[in-house]
C-alpha cells in the first residue's frame, strides 16, 4: 500500500507535466489496486466474521472448531504467562539454525561437486534418491538415533531442505558460461579464481532464491520434527492441542505459523531486491 | 625484425567417445615482434584451437611452440587473449573489470591505478570508470576488454574474432580503435577471423588455413598503398584491397572445390 501511496503522491506533485490521458490511466490503475486490496481485506474479515458468528449461533461447535475470540483469548493468556514467546522463540531458533546449516552444507557440497566431476558423478544417483525420498519418513529414525530432543528436530529440518539445495546450486554452478571460465584462465587464473570471481558472484541471485525456498522448507522440517520429538515449540503446541482437544492451541499455532512464514519470506525478499538489483 | 613466436609442426586432436578428431595437422609459421598477423580459414577449421594452444590453455598432441626462442612450456610467457565477446563481469564496475587480471596475478598496486586512469583517459572511458558494463556501448566494452588484457603487459596479443559479436558499423569503428591501440602500445598481435576484408584491412601478413584438419595453405604479405595513416578503414580504400580480397577468396574456395570433388 505504501508504494501505491507514493505513486499517488509523485503524480500529484508533477501533474502539470503529464497529459490528462496519462493521469486518467494512473488514476484508473490506483483505483483498481485499491479495490483489490479492499477485497483482500474483506475476504479475511468475512471469513473471521462467519467463523465467529457461526460458533456463537451454535451452527458449528466451538469446542471442535475453536473460534476467533477463543484464539485471541488464548493468545492473551499465553502472552501473560510468557509461554507463547517461549514456543515461538524455540521454533524460530530451530528454524534459523537448520536454515543456516542447510545453506552452509548445501554451498560446501555444491562447490565440492562443481570442483570434482568424478565426485559429482559418483554421488549423483544417491542425491537424486535422497531428494525424492519423503523426508518425514526419516524423522522416526532420527528420534531413535539422536533421542527426543532439539538435535533430532534440527537434523530432520536439514534433511528436508539440504538435498534439493545441493542439486539446485550444483546445476546453477554448472551453467556458468564456458567462455567466462576461459576468460579467467586466459588472465592466468586457477580453478579457485574461477570459483570466487565468476561462479559464486554470477550465482548470487540463484543463491538468494534458494535461500527463499529454504526458509520455508526449514520451517516445514522443524514442525515435522516438533510433531515427533519436542517439549516446546509451535509444532509441539499443535500436536499437544489436538491430543488434549484444546483446538484453540492448534488454531492459534497455525495462525502464528502463517504470520512467521510470511515474515521470514518478506525478509529474504528484501535482501533479494537489495543484492540482485 | 626479431622472431617472437614460432609454431613448429603443431598438431592437435580432440578425443570424444565418438572418436578422434584431428583439428590441426603440422601447422608451421612464425610471427615477428611488432607484427600484426591475421589467420583466416573456413569456419570450424580449428582456428580457435590454435589460439588456445598458443595461450597454453591446452597442450599440443605433437609439435612445439616457441616464444622468444624458448619452449612455451618453460619460458615465462605472457600472452594476452581477447575472446569473441568482451565478457565484462556485470557485477563489477568498469574499473574493477579492468583490474581483474591484475588481481588474479596479484600485481595490483597503487601504480596500476595511475596507469589505468591514464589508459581510461586516452581511450575515452574515464567518465565510465565507476559505471556498470551495461552502461557502456559495444565499442566501449571491447576497448575496456582490450585494456584489461593490455594491463598484464603481454608479449603477444591473441584476438579470437573479437569483433564478430558487433553490428557492422560498430565493427568498423572498433576495428580502427583496437588496431590503433595495438599499434600505439607497440604490441604483436595474432588475429583470427573469417572476415576476409577485416583480415586484409588490419594485418601485415595473412596466414590461410585449410579445412579441418587445418594446415597452413599459404601466407600472404599485405602491402597496401594508403595516403596518410594506414588505419583499417583507410586500408579498405586502397587500390590493392580488392586484389588481396579476391586472392584470399580464391585460396579459400579452391580448397572447398577440392573437398567437393573428393566427396
Amino acid at each position: 500500500m505504501r508504494t501505491l501511496r507514493s505513486l499517488e503522491r509523485s503524480y500529484k506533485n508533477r501533474s502539470e507535466v503529464v497529459s490528462s490521458a496519462q493521469q486518467a490511466y494512473v488514476a484508473a490503475y490506483i483505483t483498481k489496486m485499491k479495490r483489490i486490496r479492499l477485497i483482500q481485506i474483506l475476504i479475511l474479515v468475512v471469513f473471521i466474521g462467519l467463523w465467529e458468528g457461526s460458533t456463537r449461533l451454535g451452527i458449528v461447535d466451538s469446542f471442535v472448531f475453536s473460534s476467533p475470540s477463543r484464539v485471541v483469548h488464548c493468545i492473551i493468556t499465553m502472552i501473560a504467562d510468557g509461554s507463547l514467546f517461549m514456543h515461538i522463540g524455540i521454533t524460530l531458533l530451530e528454524t534459523f539454525v537448520s536454515f543456516g546449516l542447510v545453506i552452509l552444507i548445501g554451498l560446501l557440497i555444491a562447490i565440492l561437486l562443481w570442483w570434482n566431476d568424478s565426485v559429482s558423478k559418483v554421488l549423483e544417483p544417491y542425491l537424486v534418491i535422497l531428494n525424492s525420498l519423503p523426508k518425514s519418513a526419516l524423522a522416526p529414525v532420527f528420534i531413535v538415533w539422536l533421542g527426543n530432543n532439539m538435535k533430532t528436530i534440527i537434523i530432520a529440518a536439514i534433511s528436508v531442505a539440504v538435498f534439493g539445495t545441493i542439486i539446485t546450486l550444483y546445476t546453477d554452478f554448472k551453467e556458468v558460461e564456458e567462455d567466462k571460465i576461459k576468460l579467467i584462465r586466459t588472465l592466468g587464473g586457477s580453478k579457485k579464481d574461477v570459483l570466487f570471481r565468476v561462479v559464486i558472484p554470477s550465482n548470487l541471485a540463484s543463491i538468494i532464491s534458494v535461500m527463499k525456498v529454504n526458509i520455508g522448507l526449514s520451517l516445514v522440517g522443524v514442525i515435522i520434527g516438533e510433531f515427533l520429538a519436542a517439549k516446546a515449540g509451535l509444532g509441539y503446541l499443535i500436536i499437544y492441542g489436538s491430543q488434549v482437544f484444546k483446538l484453540d492451541y492448534v488454531i492459534m499455532s497455525i495462525t502464528i505459523l502463517c504470520i512467521v512464514a510470511a515474515m521470514l519470506y518478506k525478509v529474504l525478499g528484501y535482501y533479494e531486491k537489495k543484492y540482485t538489483s | 625484425m626479431r622472431e617472437l613466436l614460432k609454431i613448429d609442426n603443431l598438431s592437435y586432436s580432440y578425443h570424444t567417445l565418438a572418436g578422434e578428431t584431428t583439428a590441426l595437422s603440422d601447422v608451421t609459421f612464425s610471427v615477428s615482434e611488432g607484427e600484426f598477423v591475421a589467420i583466416v580459414g573456413p569456419s570450424g577449421c580449428g582456428k580457435s584451437t590454435l589460439l588456445s594452444l598458443i595461450a597454453g590453455l591446452i597442450s599440443p598432441s605433437r609439435g612445439e611452440i616457441y616464444i622468444n626462442g624458448n619452449d612455451a612450456r618453460t619460458s615465462g610467457k605472457n600472452i594476452g587473449y581477447m575472446l569473441q565477446k568482451d565478457h565484462l563481469l556485470e557485477w563489477r564496475s568498469t574499473l574493477k573489470n579492468l583490474t581483474l587480471g591484475l588481481e588474479i596475478q596479484h600485481k595490483l598496486t597503487e601504480e596500476s591505478y595511475v596507469i589505468i586512469n591514464k589508459m581510461l583517459d586516452t581511450y575515452g572511458l574515464i567518465t565510465f570508470r565507476d559505471s556498470k558494463p551495461s552502461q557502456l556501448s559495444g565499442g566501449m566494452r571491447q576497448r575496456a576488454a582490450l585494456i584489461r588484457t593490455l594491463l598484464l603487459e603481454p608479449d603477444i596479443l591473441l584476438l579470437d574474432e573479437p569483433f564478430s559479436a558487433l553490428d557492422y558499423q560498430t565493427r568498423l569503428e572498433v576495428s580502427d580503435d583496437i588496431w590503433g591501440i595495438i599499434r600505439k602500445e607497440k604490441k604483436t598481435a595474432v588475429l583470427i577471423t573469417h572476415d576476409i576484408a577485416e583480415a586484409v584491412s588490419m594485418a601485415d601478413r595473412i596466414i590461410i588455413l585449410t579445412d579441418r584438419p587445418a594446415t597452413v595453405k599459404s601466407i600472404i604479405d599485405v602491402n597496401l598503398t594508403v595516403e596518410g595513416e594506414r588505419t583499417p578503414f583507410a586500408a579498405r580504400s586502397a587500390v590493392e584491397f580488392k586484389d588481396y580480397f579476391n586472392l584470399i577468396w580464391k585460396e579459400l574456395n579452391q580448397h572447398e572445390d577440392i573437398t567437393k570433388l573428393r566427396a
